[in-house]
């Protein structure tokens, strides 16, 4: 065979090879690794899917913050002044985890609608809030005024 | 005044850059001999004023000049001077300064560096990267100007630098890191000068690959300053977390891999011409990417300062143009560069080519994984966020699909090479990983563990396939003749052996516990036993602390003593964990205070056993040792010595 043919062959099967691996291996990767967003009112009105990762986000309520005394298991409500989701996790929260300030928790909805979370972001400095808790917070509050 | 001066310089620094941009390219299309004979003075003109620039803004921050509004923000009287400087680029504005200053000194570097170049095509490759400047220095001085003041009004205090960023690491991060972000533009601006020209040979590679191996060296140790730094800083002992902005500095780490083994081809043989080209194209635009995505607020982290919308749309339609500008063309222009070579399945040029396949695909699907939340949210399909577990599932079979075929490569030839040769030089290692690999996990762990084995394998393979190549030319000639180049891909791909050593083992033999501890509990993590002797009020320099002490002991001997604090900082009010290591070649110990509980009498501590997680940042620096060793070759040096030879000679002879 003519080499230029040959080393077009050559390189049209790394690609053809490599581009069904790469496809095969991303869906692989998304399936199941990827989570959606949902605000408490959404999870409340049961929108949110249970067994699945998702996240989670909106205000810590103000004293909702109950710690066990033997473990660090913590529960503590995340509301966006719509509907209210209780979240549960165990371990070390993040520095500026506080009553009353934004946080995003990921984890699995239980079937009595509860976050058994496995990761909680707060926000990263004092003016900060995360994005989509932004957004969902002023969501409700726009239904909440009608406009 | 000075911070007027700064500002001043800028903008001088801007109309140079513009100069820069228009006059020589003008002159290398018409022959004007005198224009094209202006770059290196006009790029070292505008070095000089961007560095005015930044000197006159670290001078701002060093004085506490809390008129300056950046430094009213970012900075506070209390912080110690060398953090005060540091502060200059740990925000948005002062870091682009900072960018402007590395992408304007590889500018001048190239200028002075590269007086052997033929004049057209040096005076291209300078008025390329007086475009990018132009880019950036209008970006700086439009959208987000450094030198705004606050008069009147103007503070008694700054409101203090983000704790998070005061920090040793963040003083060498973000210039390295930014080093190798701009050092790209240099491979893209000769890729595009080639285009131009219509002239691509192997003596151009040989121009590129220096500056390329440089940027790449300077990004790959920022990437794990970076890396390092989270692990210590972020207090919860994690390394790497596929955070967008890692992927945003990792996706150009990823694409100038490739481009640097496409480069040796190029240089070589004389192929992959055209995809040399891409390749640098692609990987200048990711940087460009990375700046968008970490300076456009689309993004949530430490690293997004800044959520200016105007900001954002001016990098995304600066990406749009360089990037539309250079595919447009190389579309019209590739065909001119085209390589007419053949080569043989079994070659080192197959190896290389699988090389650049694996990387493109990679980089693709982190950069398709980095995006994607992006896209559906832009598309109003749902906020989705892409986890570790995809960048894991995608990126770990190809890296590991890709080490069996970096152990061949040395031994490897080009052209042409029989199978039959590669098995005869390579059982040995290949047996003798295969032992090693299959023993460790018993010795070491001493249990099965798949993943174990298979990394060890590999990264046996790969370390014993490198040293054994070493040893046969060491055998057949004098360790003085063997080139530079050679050193530096060994130190480099030993390297990748001993990182991916790391990785894995850190990932399989980890011990983590999160536990509520008292003073005077112990608690016996992974064969080490951890004492909570007391509890202490700390005061620092700008902070407050809660500071534990822990001793460690290993069967009854003391191995460390350990106080981790838990700081407020008093200026912003904000909390930072303090994370305390003992560092250890084969393990590190490490100990971070969460929260306080029961009012302060216990608190939640994060005790980690982690072995070989030194080896990452190791490997990482050995490297970045190579890319830089092989800047030492003497072909490099001779090829500037041959005066003003005129390129092309070996156009289609090689």
């Amino acid at each position: 065979m003519h080499p230029v043919r040959k080393q077009r062959l050559i390189l049209v099967c790394f690609i053809v090879v490599f581009s069904t691996l790469a496809v095969g291996l991303v869906t692989y990767g998304l399936r199941g690794n990827i989570n959606l967003f949902f605000p408490p009112a959404e999870i409340a009105a049961g929108l949110a899917p249970t067994g699945q990762p998702i996240r989670l986000g909106g205000m810590v309520v103000e004293g909702s913050v109950r710690r066990d005394p033997e473990s660090l298991r913590v529960e503590f409500d995340v509301t966006d002044y719509q509907a209210t989701v209780t979240a549960v996790y165990t371990g070390i929260l993040p520095d500026l985890f506080s009553e009353g300030e934004g946080v995003v928790a990921a984890g699995v909805l239980d079937e009595n609608g509860v976050l058994q979370a496995t990761e909680v972001l707060a926000k990263h400095d004092e003016n900060y809030m995360p994005p989509e808790v932004a957004e969902a917070l002023s969501q409700a509050h726009d239904e909440a005024t009608g406009s | 005044m000075i911070p007027e001066f700064g500002h001043f310089a800028l903008i001088i620094s801007l109309g140079l850059a513009l100069l820069l941009s228009v006059v020589p390219l003008l002159g290398s299309f018409r022959g004007d001999q005198k224009a094209m004979a202006m770059a290196p003075s006009l790029a070292i003109g505008q070095f000089v004023f961007i560095a005015i620039a930044f000197a006159c803004l670290a001078w701002s921050f060093v004085a506490d000049d809390f008129s300056v509004a950046l430094v009213a923000n970012h900075s506070n009287s209390l912080m110690p001077t060398v953090l005060k400087f540091a502060a200059t680029w740990g925000n948005h504005e002062g870091s682009m300064v900072l960018w402007i200053l590395f992408l304007s000194a590889w500018i001048a570097a190239v200028a002075v560096f590269s007086t052997a170049l033929p004049l057209v095509l040096l005076s291209r490759v300078l008025s390329v990267l007086g475009f990018v400047a132009v880019g950036f220095l209008l970006f700086s001085l439009l959208t987000s100007n450094p030198f705004e003041r606050i008069l009147p009004g103007t503070p008694q205090d700054g409101a203090d630098l983000n704790p998070l960023l005061q920090d040793p690491g963040m003083i060498i991060h973000p210039p390295l890191l930014y080093m190798g972000y701009v050092g790209f533009s240099v491979a893209f601006a000769f890729a595009i000068a080639a285009l131009m020209g219509g002239r691509l040979d192997a003596s151009w590679a040989r121009w590129s690959r220096p500056w390329t191996n440089a940027a790449w060296a300077f990004l790959s140790l920022g990437i794990m300053l970076g890396s390092w730094w989270a692990y210590y800083e972020l207090g919860w002992g994690g390394w790497w977390f596929w955070d967008p902005v890692e992927n945003a500095s990792f996706m150009p780490w990823l694409a100038g891999t490739a481009l640097i083994h496409s480069l040796a081809v190029t240089e070589k043989r004389g192929l992959f011409r055209s995809w040399t080209v891409l390749l640098a194209i692609f990987a200048f635009s990711l940087s460009l990417l990375g700046t968008f995505l970490v300076r456009s607020g689309v993004l949530t982290s430490v690293h997004a300062f800044a959520s200016d919308p105007a900001r954002g749309v001016f990098i995304l339609a600066f990406l749009g143009l360089v990037v539309g500008g250079s595919l447009t063309l190389y579309a019209f222009r590739a065909p001119a560069v085209q390589s007419r070579i053949g080569f043989e399945w079994v070659s080192r040029e197959s190896l290389l080519l699988f090389n650049n396949v694996v990387f493109l695909v990679a980089t693709l699907t982190v950069l398709f994984g980095t995006l994607f939340p992006l896209i559906t949210d832009a598309l109003q399909l749902g906020k989705y966020s892409v986890g570790p577990p995809y960048f894991n599932a995608v990126f770990l079979p190809l890296m590991a699909l890709l080490i069996p075929f970096m152990g061949v490569g040395p031994t490897s030839r080009w052209k042409r090479d029989t199978g039959r040769r590669w098995l005869q030089e390579l059982v040995a290692p290949a047996i003798a990983a295969l032992i090693i690999g299959v023993l460790f996990p018993f010795v070491y762990g001493g249990e099965f563990n798949l993943w174990v084995m298979l990394a060890v394998i590999l990264a046996g393979w790969l370390a014993l396939a490198m040293l054994r190549d070493l040893y046969m030319r060491l055998r057949s000639s004098r360790w003085r003749s063997i080139p530079a180049s050679y050193w530096g891909m060994q130190a480099a791909h030993l390297g990748f052996a001993i990182t991916v050593v790391g990785v894995v083992l850190v990932s399989q033999y980890a011990v983590e516990r999160d536990l509520k501890m008292r003073p005077g509990d112990v608690e016996e993590v992974a064969g080490y036993s951890f004492t909570f002797n007391s509890l202490e009020p700390v005061q620092g320099p700008n902070y407050v602390a809660d500071g534990a002490n822990f001793t460690v002991l290993r069967d009854g001997k003391a191995v460390a003593v350990l106080q981790p604090q838990k700081r407020r900082y008093l200026a912003s009010g904000q909390v930072m964990t303090e994370a305390a290591i003992d560092a250890g070649p084969f393990r590190d110990i490490f100990i971070a205070m969460g929260e306080p509980l029961e009012g302060g009498r216990a608190w939640a501590i994060r005790l980690h056993y982690k072995p070989f997680v030194r080896w990452i940042w190791a490997g990482a620096i050995a490297m970045a040792f190579g890319a830089f060793l092989t800047l030492a070759d003497r072909r490099y040096r001779r090829a500037r010595q041959r005066a003003t030879a005129p390129l092309g000679g070996g156009l289609e002879a090689a």
